[in-house]
This record gives C-alpha cells, structure tokens and sequence, in this order.
C-alpha cells in the first residue's frame, strides 16, 4: 500500500483536506498536504508528486499562479478544484496547463476517477493507433471512424475534432485548445466553430444527439469523451 | 442643612435649558464675532482690536489682516508689523482705482481670525456685497472669527437719535441685528476732554462726512452725549447677558408677559423714524416685532417716489429685525387692528399726523380709528415729525395719469356734436333744459376718456352753451346769472364724474394686475400639484417664472451634490460662469441676490432661493439683462413664486423619498420571507444530514450492513439537495443584484438541452424524455451556462411535480423571429390562476412533500428576460403544463 502514487493537495480547507485523506489514504495514495501556494510549490519540488489537486482559492495566491510555476518545470498532472459558478478561473487554469477539474461539492467517485485517467495520461500518451469507445471505432493510422463495424463518413474537421477528443479520452479539453489543435492557433476566438461542428459529430456517432453518452459536453468550459 | 432642596425653590425650566444648551452648541460652531465698539472717531478702538490680535498672534493663533486702516499713525501701524496681511483686491470704478478686501481670498485662506476694520464700510461699487457688514456674514457663516469695528453713530436704530445729537446725518449704517450676532462687543472709552485733545494734536482721522462738520461734531457736549449712547448700549448687552444667564440659573421670572410691538408703516419719510422708534421699543422690551403695511383697497394713489420709499422703509425694518407683514383692506385701521388682535401685539406704534384736522374732518383720521378700535391694545403715537431732508417726490402731486391723444380729441369733439344735436333738436321743438344733454356729454367722456378729456369737455360744453344757448345768443355774455350756477354744475359734474371713472378704471386695472398675480401662481401650483418628478416640477417653475417676467429662467437643484442646472425656459438656456456664481451663493445663503439687490448687483441675472424648513434646495435665475431690474412688487412675486416651487420640489422630493421607503419595507418584506423559506429549506437536509451521521458515528450500537447504507445514501441525497438550494440562492441573488451579465456565444440549442439532460440523468432516470427539435433550428446567442441552467430547472421543476414515470416532453420551433421551446410535462397542470405566480419568489405549487424554496421559476424567468426573452407557464392540451421560452434570433448568424 505503501508504494502507492504520491499525491500533493495543496487545499487550505481543513475539512476538505480530512476527506481527501481518508479515501485517498483507503485507495493506497500516498497523499502530501500543502495548505497555501507558497508550500505546495515546495512540496511539489521536494516530494515530485505523481498528481497535483489544486484549490483555486487559497490564501496567499490563486490556483492559477501555482499552475503556471509548476509548468515551467514539471508535467505532473494538475486537477483544479473550484466552486461552482467559477467556470471562467477553471478555464484559465485549464488553459494555463491543468489537466482536468472537479466542481465543488464533489463525490470521492468523482476524484478518484479524475486521478485514475490523469495517471494513465501521464504515464503513456495516447500513440495507440486504434481507439474503442462502446460501438465506436477509431484508427488513427488508417483514418477510419467505424460505428457498429460500419463506416462513419467524417468531414475533415470532424475526424481532427474527434481524433484530438478521443486521444485525450476522459480529459475535459476547453474551446480554446479543441480550437487551436482543430483550427490551429488564429481561431481561438471562434468557440461556435466547435459548437457547431460538435454538433454534427454527435449526429454521426451519437446514438441520441440530444443525449450525447459519448461526447460530454462540460457546461461554461468545453467537452470531454468519454472513457471505455 | 441643606439635605434636600426645597420645592419652592425655582428650578431651570428644562425647555429653556435645553434650548440654552443647544444655543451654546451652535454658537460653539458657530464662528465668534467681536466688535470694538466706540462713541467717536479717534477713541482707538483700531489701536485696541490690534493690540487684543497682537496678544492672540503670539499664542500662536492663525490671524489675519483682512482690512485695516491705520490712516498713517504711526503707533496704530506698529501694531500689524509681522501680522499677516490679505492682499486687497483691485477694483477700478470710472477711472478711478480702488482697494477693497478680497473677500474670495479671505474666504480660501480660511484664517481662525480675521481683522476687518469700519464694519460699517460701504464698498466699492463691483464687489459682491454693498457693504462691509454682509462681508462679515458671510465670513462667519464660513467658520471664521472677525474682529471688527464700530462707531456709535453708525448702529442702525440709533441713526437718528445720532443725527439729532450732532446734526450730522450718517448715511452708513450697520443693522442691530449684526450688533446682536456679535458674540462680544468691547467697549473702547477714553474720556471726551483726551479724544479733544488728541484731535487739536491731529491724532484723529476723521471721514469725510464728519471732517465736514468737524466743529458741530466734536463739541463736548455731542461727545459726551455720544459717549452715554455707547455706554448704554453696551450696557443694555451685558443686561441680555446676563438675564440670559439668570434665565439659565432659573432665577424667577424675567419678564412680566409676553410683549408684542407692531409698527404702522406708510411711505411717508417720518416712517423709518418709526421704525428705529419701533425697533428701540422692541429691543427694550425684549419682545418680537412687527412692520406693518396695509395697501388700501380705497383710490389714494401713491406715487412712484413713495412705492420706492415705502419699499426702502420695509427693507428697513426687515433688517432690524422686524418681521414685515404686507396687508390689504378697505379700511386701513382695520385691517391693522384685526392683525394686531390675530398676532397677540400688545403695542402699536403710529406716527403722529402732520396735516391739518380739516384733513381730517373730511377723510376721517386713521390715528382716530386705530385709537377708538384699539382696545386693550397699547397705542404709541410717536412723532411723524418735521422732514429735516426737503423731499421733492412728496411735495409733488401724485401724478396724473395721462390719457391718450384720442382721449382728448373725444372730449374735445363730443361737446361739438352735442351742440349739433341740441341745436336740431332745438329747431323740432322747443326743450327748456338743453343743458341736460351737455351733462350726459362730460359724464359719458369721463367715463369713457377719463378725468382730463372730461374737464376739457365740460369747459367746452359750458362755452357751447353759453355761446347757442344762453341769451343773449351767439356772445359769450350771459344776461341771466342763473345759468352762472348750471356752469359750475356742469364742470363740477365733469369734475366728480371724471375722478370717480378714473377711479375705477384704475381700480379695475390694479384688480387685472392682481389677478394675473394670482392667476400666475395658481397656474404654477395648479401645475405643480401634479408633477411627479423634481425635474418635471423644475421644468414647470422655470417655464412660469420665464413666461412670467417674460425673460429666460433656469432652475438650479442642488439635492445632497452640486447645485446644478435642472431645468430651464427656454429650452437650450444656460448660466455662465459669473451667473453661476451668484446661483451659488443664493443657495449656500437662502437669500435673493443679484440684478437688482444688495449682493452682487452688477450680475446679469437674479437669483432667488427655493427655501424650504430644511434650508434651499436650490435657485431660481433669471436672466433679466438688458431688462431693467425688477421692481420690488416684481421681486416679491418672483420669490413667491420660487417658494411656491420650492415647497412643490419639496414634496415630490418626499413623496420619493417616501416611496424608497416602502421599496425598502417591501425589501424588508421579501427579505423575511426568504429567510423563513431558506432556513426552513435549509435546515431539512441539514437536519437529515446531522442525524444520519451522528448515527452512524454512534459507536454503541453498531448497525446492521443495509441501514448503514441507508443512511448514507440520506446523506449523500440530502447534501445534494443542499447544494441546489445553495446554488439556486447565489444564482437568484446574482440576478436581483444586477451582477447577470450574460456571456453571449453562439449555441446549438442542440448542445444545450443534451447537456442539461445530462446533468439530470440520475433525476430523469426511468422518465421518457423526447425530445423533437426542428430540423434546421439557427444559432442562439446566448450564455450556455445560464440557459442551460433554464433548462435543468424547468426539467427538474416539471419532474418534481409531475409523477414519476410520467412523460416529459421538449419541443423547439422556429416562430417569426422567435425560437421558441417548450418543456411540457403530463402532471396536474398550472393551478388555477397560477400562471404568472409561479414566476414569483417563494411561490411554490400546491403538490405535498415536494421541496424547493420556490426559486426555481423565478430564476428561468430572470435568465431569459436578461437574454430579451419570454417565459410563460401555459396548460398542456390533454393535461398537464407546459413551460414556453421564446429567445429572439439574431438577423445574422455567424
């Protein structure tokens, strides 16, 4: 149990923390805890955590700085933690190089789902060449999108949109990086290109359109596909 | 023993401590004002008020020399050496350069105290005020302590009294009211023989009035007299002083009753006398005062001179501290007495009569009537004495007014034609009295033409009927000296005739006159009285003052910030700087100033206040230049009316104040009730929480593995719950506050609806849900966020009162500009009459056990109505309720 994955909460929340320890601590993590920016930037340098979990909101500086510090050396996953209605802050943070978010309140499911796609992305970028989501099926070789064993007919765009969303599985990607992967960097202020095209996506590979089960959409901050 | 005091003993009355107190408080605030008071020129009341400044400097107090002549001697210029001294200001007046004090300096540097000699001064013509002592108003009224000087003979009420001493009328004088203001008055006394002899030695300047009449001035008789008025009348101070301080000890009762004296007013130049007389009265009795004018309703003319001079003698007694009554009647006596019996006056002062009693044999002595009527009222007679100053405007007859050209050209021609006719008519038959048609020629002229033409007519008509009537015919000569008789009757026809048509149309004219008074203001207030607004209330006064003194009006507000332009008529009319100005100081100080008074006369405009008890709100301009000044009457009108506004400005002003008010109660209201919905709402998960976790902490009694779960399935459900009404709370809050501002993007309505289903899975789950959108549905710019936010409420609302199971169904269409999307559910339906409630805060539908503080609707509402859309709660065909959003579509889809 011992040599589970080492993770760094940096959470000036005592009650948020206590939670976190007890079914982190249950699942085999070993958890180090930072209260403020300042310390969990040290930690972060002398424990080299496999995770990080960053409140947004703490005392001595927001989520946002400790984010960009830590990415000037380090790749380390980073899950923000933030308060509803704060979506703008989870985007800038998502932007700035975190790799995922959780809204307060959140359940321990929830996280620890979050953790498990983030250490998998750490630990081997997605460079299979084929990709299975339910009945959907992807060849990134061969540029082949297959529905049921039948051929989906993408456009372009379509197939870059899903491609990056799916090599990202599990990951919420914002507007602003699904456009400047899809689009390339001048489009970043076009989010209805995403909408729109998403859109017809999900009316190919959707069972229901109106009830997307593959392609999630994450209000106010982008979308995410979903795993297995 | 003094254990207990005695009950008879007397106690300050509370009242009176209370108002002492606050007198104190005020006066506290208040900036000091001292005078060194003195009985001549040259008794060293400058040498005295530097040498007190001087002691103060060197305590390090801030002092300032605003105005000090020194007039050279030497010991008195010593004094200010190292004192600060104010720049005077410049002013040139024709061609002529001169140095007053610069007020507006004085004013910015602020000092704790300012030394301003002569505050009887009268200023240089283009400073703001006339004279030196409306300065030291003003600079008190800024918070800064002067120090001045004075002379006996300048003190307003002891003018005359002066004047009789010495024989040397004083033209400058400084009102009592200012003397009364004064926090100190030092008397400054050297004996009469020193001040003769410093004035042999040339010690003394004197001003130029007094130089003149040097020798009849500095007898020592006059000095001596002089010297008794001053002692006296720092004396009659410090008795004030000290009955104020006995009334504050409560040392019996100071006076016997309350007095109250009234002064009879008229044009006549012995009145001002009366009123210094009035006002001596007054002030010894330590009683209110009042000047009182009666304008009679009954023909005597007053000419313009005495219009003048009666105005001068109301500004008079105003400054002396006279309240000024203004009364009409037919009767002069009474109307005085019913206002000295409605105004509990206990004394009346009238001047004696300087004509003759065959005067008042045949016009009936006012003094005679106020007498026999007075009552129990006290009547001073005081003497309406010789005019020492020769007034040409009384000597001269009121002036007749002048009939037009035509006027006389009809009295010249009816008597003429008259002659005509009786000479026809004479020829048909013979009539004994012919001279009966002349009669009804002068009466109809005077009525028509009016006195004059009807004098020329009636001496015309005589020589007529002299000349064709009278034998011997055709000469002027006149046998019969009978008919001498029918001459003086008919020019004394001509004569009464005329005066009384005069009369009347002047009469009559006065009544226009009045009326359009009245009629102005009633139109004013007719109008105010419905105004709502201040600035619709602002834009009325402007637009009758304007039309009535027929020059443009602005009124200026200053409620709480800046005075500033509210309305103005024209339309379009603005103040200058200067004008500004002058509005300004109206409405720090509360009373008339420019064109035309005393303050700032040279400005283009004149201000009036709108005063109300709390002080003006603000002012009234008008921009009268070219125009003459206004005359006193027109000023009076003018102010009337800016009080009529000003109470109107007033009560609007309320009225919203009032209505903030009952938003705030409604606020209060609202408030309480969210609470009582909140804490309950927020109390049941909390409650449900609490005690599932404590059971499960209870270590005692361990539980079996299924009730275990249970619990924690409650308290996960009862956390969640918590969070909605949390999030529902911030997000209502956010919309009441004003701080939704939607963050419009481009959506598929698609994308929206897919998500909020998403978020309800667990809450929808087992529910059909269908959705049919339109194929081909454009854009929506809106915030996906907060519409999605609609869309779960409506979701979550029709899932909460619908059964489970029971269908739920999403539409959305295109309609004219319009998308229009319904979530319609097959529950029970809207209740009754509900279809707007539903939308309102706390309002929750009538179905058992369901929970919610009743904010969901309200904030759907909110959300699309900041996005320009409608929700309507609608009943479903074949049951149910369905819930219609219309978003308007932009023209331009990207």
């Amino acid at each position: 149990m011992t040599a589970g994955p080492v993770v760094l909460l940096v959470e000036d929340e005592p009650e948020m923390r206590r939670f976190i320890r007890a079914s982190l601590g249950a699942h085999g993590y070993r958890l180090v805890e930072a209260t403020t920016a300042e310390e969990g930037v040290l930690l972060a340098r002398s424990h080299n955590p496999e995770v990080v979990l960053l409140d947004l909101g703490l005392p001595d500086a927001d989520g946002l700085q400790v984010t960009a510090k830590l990415r000037e050396w380090s790749k380390v996953p980073i899950i923000v933690l933030s308060a509803r209605g704060r979506e703008e802050d989870k985007v800038k943070a998502l932007d700035a190089g975190a790799d995922d978010y959780l809204t307060k309140p959140f359940g321990v499911n929830e996280l620890l789902a979050r953790m498990r796609v983030a250490l998998r992305h750490a630990a081997q970028p997605a460079t299979e060449p084929k990709l299975t989501f339910g009945d959907l099926e992807l060849d990134l070789e061969k540029r082949v999108v297959l529905r049921g064993g039948v051929e989906v007919h993408l456009t372009p765009i379509e197939y870059r949109l899903l491609a990056y969303l799916a090599q990202h599985a599990g990951k919420v990607l914002t507007h602003r990086q699904i456009l400047s992967e899809v689009w390339g960097p001048g489009a970043a202020h076009h989010t209805h290109y995403v909408r729109v095209h998403l859109a017809e996506l999900r009316k190919k590979i959707e069972a229901d359109p109106a009830r997307p089960k593959l392609i999630l959409t994450e209000p106010g901050v982008g979308y995410r596909l979903r795993e297995g | 023993m003094r254990s207990v005091p005695s009950m008879t003993e007397p106690r300050p009355d509370p009242d009176v401590l209370l108002k002492r107190i606050s007198a104190e408080a005020t006066r506290e605030r208040r900036a000091k004002l001292k005078i060194f008071f003195g009985f001549a020129p040259g008794v060293g009341k400058t040498y005295r008020m530097l040498q007190v400044a001087r002691e103060l400097v060197d305590q390090k107090a801030d002092v300032v020399v605003g105005a000090v002549e020194t007039h050279g001697r030497y010991d008195t210029g010593a004094l200010t050496l190292g004192l600060e001294i104010l720049p005077k200001k410049r002013l040139e007046h024709r061609g002529k350069q001169l140095e007053e004090l610069d007020l507006d300096a004085a004013l910015a540097r602020k000092p704790k105290l300012l030394l301003l000699d002569e505050l009887a001064h009268t200023n240089a013509p283009g400073s703001r005020h006339s004279k030196r002592w409306q300065d030291v108003v003003e600079l008190l009224d800024a918070g800064i302590d002067v120090y001045t000087t004075l002379n006996v003979q300048h003190v307003e009420s002891l003018n005359d009294v002066v004047a009789q001493i010495t024989g040397v009328q004083v033209r400058e004088t400084v009102p009592d009211s200012i003397l009364e203001r004064a926090d100190e008055v030092e008397l400054v006394d050297i004996a009469p023989e020193e001040l003769l002899t410093r004035l042999k030695e040339g010690k003394v300047y004197l001003p130029d009035q007094i130089a003149r009449a040097v020798s009849g001035f500095f007898q020592r008789g006059n000095l001596l007299a002089l010297r008794e008025l001053a002692l006296r009348r720092t004396a009659e101070r410090v008795d004030v002083d000290v009955l104020a301080w006995r009334e504050q000890q409560g040392v019996a009762r100071t006076w016997p009753a309350n007095e109250r004296v009234m002064v009879c007013v008229g044009p006549a130049p012995a009145s001002a006398r009366l009123i210094r007389a009035g006002r001596r009265m007054a002030a010894g009795l330590r009683a209110p005062w009042s000047a009182v004018w009666v304008e009679s309703l009954a023909p005597a003319r007053m000419s313009q001179a005495d219009r003048t001079r009666l105005e001068q003698h109301l500004k008079l007694a105003e400054s002396l501290g006279a309240q000024v009554v203004r009364l009409a009647g037919t009767s002069v006596a009474d109307a005085l007495l019913q206002h000295a019996r409605k105004a509990n006056v206990t004394r009346m002062l009238v001047g004696k009569p300087t004509h003759s009693r065959l005067w008042d044999r045949l016009r009936g002595s006012l003094l005679d009537e106020v007498v026999r009527g007075s009552g129990d009222i006290d009547v001073h007679v005081i003497s309406g004495d010789e005019d020492r100053r020769p007034d040409a405007a009384r000597t001269q007859p009121a002036e007749p007014e002048k009939a037009p050209a035509s006027a006389w050209v009809g009295g010249a021609v009816l008597p003429v034609v008259t002659t005509g006719v009786a000479l026809g008519i004479r020829l048909l038959l013979p009539v004994p009295d012919l001279e009966m048609l002349y009669l009804l020629a002068v009466i109809f002229t005077a009525v028509r033409f009016g006195r004059g033409p009807a004098i020329l007519a009636a001496a015309l008509s005589v020589a007529a009927y002299d000349f064709f009537f009278v034998p011997p015919s055709h000469t002027f000569a006149v046998a019969d000296a009978r008919y001498l008789l029918t001459f003086v009757m008919m020019f004394g026809v001509g004569l009464v005739a005329g005066t009384l048509a005069a009369r009347i149309r002047r009469q009559e004219r006065e009544a226009v006159a009045r009326e359009e008074r009245t009629g102005a203001l009633y139109a004013l207030s007719r109008e105010l009285a419905i105004t709502a607004s201040e600035l619709e209330a602002a834009a009325s006064t402007a637009r009758h003052i304007a039309t009535s003194f027929d020059a443009p009006a602005v009124v200026l507000l200053k409620y709480g910030g800046p005075l500033a332009p509210a309305a103005a008529w024209p339309i379009g009319t603005t103040l200058d700087a200067a004008e500004l100005a002058v509005a300004q100081w109206v409405a720090e100080h509360g009373r008339p100033a420019g064109l035309g008074t005393d303050t700032l006369p040279g400005a283009k405009a004149v201000c009036a206040p709108l005063k109300t008890p709390s002080g003006p709100i603000g002012v009234v301009a008008l921009l009268l230049a070219p125009k003459p000044a206004l005359s006193a009457e027109q000023r009076g009108m003018l102010e009337t009316l800016a009080a009529q506004a000003a109470s109107a400005l007033e009560r609007v002003h309320l009225a919203a104040d009032a209505e903030a008010a009952s938003l705030r109660a409604k606020t209060e209201e609202l408030r309480s009730s969210l609470l009582s919905a909140v804490s309950h709402d927020l109390r049941t998960p909390l409650a449900a929480i609490t005690g599932a976790a404590t059971t499960l902490k209870d270590a005692s009694a361990p539980l079996p593995e299924a009730e275990r779960s249970e619990l924690i399935g409650s308290i996960v459900d009862e956390a969640e719950r918590l969070e909605r009404l949390v999030g529902n709370l911030l997000d209502m809050t956010r919309l009441e506050s004003g701080a939704l501002e939607p963050k419009r993007e481009w959506v598929p309505l698609e994308e929206l609806v897919g998500s909020a289903l998403n978020r309800l899975e667990a809450k929808l789950a087992g529910r059909p849900v269908k959705v049919s959108l339109a194929a081909g549905l454009p854009l929506l710019k809106v915030d996906p966020l907060l519409m999605e936010q609609v869309l779960i409420n409506l979701l979550e609302n029709a899932a909460k009162y619908t059964p489970a199971l029971s269908p739920i169904d999403i539409d959305a269409r295109v309609v004219e500009d319009r998308v229009v999307v319904d979530v319609a559910d097959r529950g029970p339906g809207i209740p009754q009459g509900a279809s707007e409630r539903v939308f309102e805060k706390f309002y929750r539908g009538p179905s058992r056990g369901v929970s919610g503080a009743g904010l969901g609707l309200p904030i759907c509402k909110g959300i699309v109505e900041a996005h320009g859309g409608t929700i309507v709660a609608l009943d479903r065909d074949g049951g149910g309720a369905v819930f219609r959003v219309a978003l308007p579509v932009p023209k331009e889809q990207p």
